[in-house]
């Protein structure tokens, strides 16, 4: 028997302030869960632990509930991400139209794969389908602007355009 | 050729709330609140022949009827902008062009149908899309077409917009409400039905933003011109396809219902791409069995589409030229459905998963070929599911199995992807 102990969990120290104001906004709509989480996702690039335990208290739902929302829901995450977070349309029309070979060079020139971090937090990278912009395919996004018709040459200039950008 | 969503359209940008009303717009929600009864609206929408413009093409106005007439309290309308479906990319062109249309048609459908608070459930990823309709929605409150007291008509509705925190069973209108509620979007049992019991309970509306924009016109102009400008006798006005892959013209585009799948590729898509030639297409967003070259003289209408062993679907074309691996396709298809299987129901849970995996091997060279029989064998029993999605995801299955079975047996026994 080993005695290690069970896995720990670890209590982030996070400020509360932003997310108990999103909970101020929402607290009297019917239907408050998604809008708070959405909120505080915003807020934080992440849904935090201690602010789950939070919304879990001030909305009367248990926190596997919320676990349960969190984890069914392609917006909401439970882990920091990167300042940047790149998108690229795996759907059919972007397949159809090389989106892999897109995947494969962000994954190059990046050194990360699919819903991961690099370790400076600027970047994250995502395949997504479907993105609703078929007729520019292969598309991409990067946070909320959309790249059209993609080429191996674009991801090396998209790259280097957000190389130089800041991080707040 | 009549516009009826796209009349008001500006090059570049959206048109404003100035110029649509000054085009005509917002003249249907005039004559609605002053000449006509909420019977009258609804009965124009049932004559009409209006029919949901999501996918399953379901007669709008009877889905207003089954609203309990005389019960009281609450009952909602939702707008279903939940557009995830692969290929489709209708509505954000609409919505980008023009969200006054959607917004009069709501207020008209809530009138028909006696609602005070609609939703707008939009996915998200749409943000220019969703800007706009806040946009339009103060504008139309600001000029008193929604609110408290709409037109002084004694008639008040609300329009709520909400932002989908991103999944494609959103889409499925039961699977929606539970979304609007704040849990997880499973989709409901059936009965009751929405427009019984629906959100929160009570007695509920979900449809398309295609066909709520579709209303005001068919209140302006009346249910026989609407639906004269379908080509074909049993056909009901225009339809927005958005066609992507191998064809020259990727744009949305408003056509006549009833035009024949080559009239479509070859006129308003240009034909194929340079030195591409044309393979197959998904006729109506990934989950609808492909059409080939044989399906060229197809009418592009529910029921006629239908009958030729696919469905119309979203209006989302995909076409493929000569050179697409299908089982790629496929695999690609199946990929995006088996991730997307909310998990409530075991068949689709474990079977989208299933044929994800005997394709991957497939594609990968490793298929059997008793593989084919297991996938046939899926196609049959993944319609016997919870909701509508595991069906759907079998419709690209289904046409492959179809259509091309000897490209999958080509790569079960040269143990390769023939085109790579």
């Amino acid at each position: 028997m080993s005695n290690a102990p069970a896995e720990e969990i670890t209590t982030e120290e996070v400020d509360l302030t932003a997310a108990n104001h999103v909970i101020d906004k929402y607290l009297t709509l019917h239907g408050n869960l998604m809008p708070v989480l959405q909120g505080i996702q915003d807020e934080y690039g992440y849904v935090p632990r201690p602010a789950i335990d939070l919304v879990a208290d001030r909305l009367n739902i248990y926190p596997s509930q919320i676990f349960g929302v969190l984890t069914f829901y392609a917006q909401f995450h439970l882990k920091p991400r990167g300042r940047f977070i790149i998108r690229v349309c795996v759907g059919t029309a972007c397949h159809v139209q090389g989106a892999s070979r897109i995947v494969e060079t962000f994954f190059d020139k990046l050194h990360i794969g699919h819903a991961e971090t690099t370790p400076d937090l600027r970047y994250t990278f995502e395949k997504v389908a479907c993105l609703g912009a078929c007729g520019m395919a292969p598309l991409a996004m990067v946070n909320d602007a959309t790249y059209g018709k993609m080429t191996v040459q674009k991801v090396e200039e998209i790259i280097a355009d957000y190389n130089q950008r800041p991080m707040k | 050729m009549e516009q009826v969503l796209f009349r008001h359209n500006k090059p570049g940008r959206p048109v404003t709330f100035a110029e649509y009303c000054a085009e005509g717009g917002f003249a249907a929600l005039h004559k609605a609140l002053k000449e006509l009864s909420p019977d009258d609206v609804q009965r124009a929408v049932i004559d009409s022949g209006l029919r949901g413009r999501g996918g399953a093409g379901f007669p709008t106005g009877k889905k207003w009827s089954f609203v309990p007439r005389d019960l009281p309290g609450p009952r909602y309308l939702i707008c279903n902008c939940d557009e995830m479906e692969p290929g489709t990319y209708k509505d954000r062109a609409l919505l980008e062009a023009n969200p006054y249309s959607l917004v009069e048609g709501m207020v008209l459908a809530g009138y028909a149908i006696g609602v005070s608070h609609a939703f707008i459930f939009i996915r998200r990823g749409y943000e220019l899309p969703a800007a706009n309709l806040r946009h339009a929605i103060a504008e139309a409150k600001e000029a008193g077409l929604l609110g408290r007291n709409i037109l002084g008509s004694g008639f008040s509705m609300e329009i709520d917009i909400h932002l989908s925190a991103g999944r494609y069973i959103c889409g499925e209108e039961t699977a929606l409400m539970n979304a609007l509620e704040g849990v997880r979007a499973n989709p409901r049992a059936k009965p009751p039905f929405p427009a019984v019991k629906g959100l929160w309970g009570r007695p509920t509306v979900v449809n398309n933003v295609e066909t709520l924009a579709n209303v005001p016109y068919i209140v302006a102009n009346g249910a026989t011109r609407f639906k004269g400008l379908a080509t074909t006798p049993e056909g009901s006005g225009m339809k927005l396809f958005c066609p992507s892959g191998h064809v020259r013209n990727t744009v949305c585009m408003e056509l006549p219902l009833g035009m024949t799948l080559g009239e479509i590729i070859d006129g308003p898509c240009g034909g194929m791409l340079p030195g591409k030639k044309f393979k197959a297409c998904i006729p109506g967003g990934a989950s609808t069995p492909y059409f080939t070259a044989d399906h060229f003289n197809v009418p592009m209408d529910f029921d006629a589409v239908a009958k030729a062993g696919s469905r119309l679907g979203t209006g989302g074309i995909v076409v493929f030229d000569e050179q697409t691996c299908m089982v790629g396709a496929t695999l690609n298809l199946t990929q995006f459905f088996a991730r997307e299987s909310c998990g409530w129901c075991t068949p689709c849970r474990e079977g989208l998963p299933y044929v994800r995996e005997i394709l991957t091997r497939i594609e990968a060279g490793g298929g059997e070929p008793e593989d084919i029989e297991i996938l046939r064998e899926h196609v049959h029993y993944l319609n016997y599911t919870f909701c509508a999605l595991a069906p759907g995801a079998m419709g690209p299955v289904e046409g492959l199995l179809q259509l091309f079975e000897d490209e999958i047996r080509e790569h079960i026994t040269k143990r390769r992807c023939p085109f790579r």
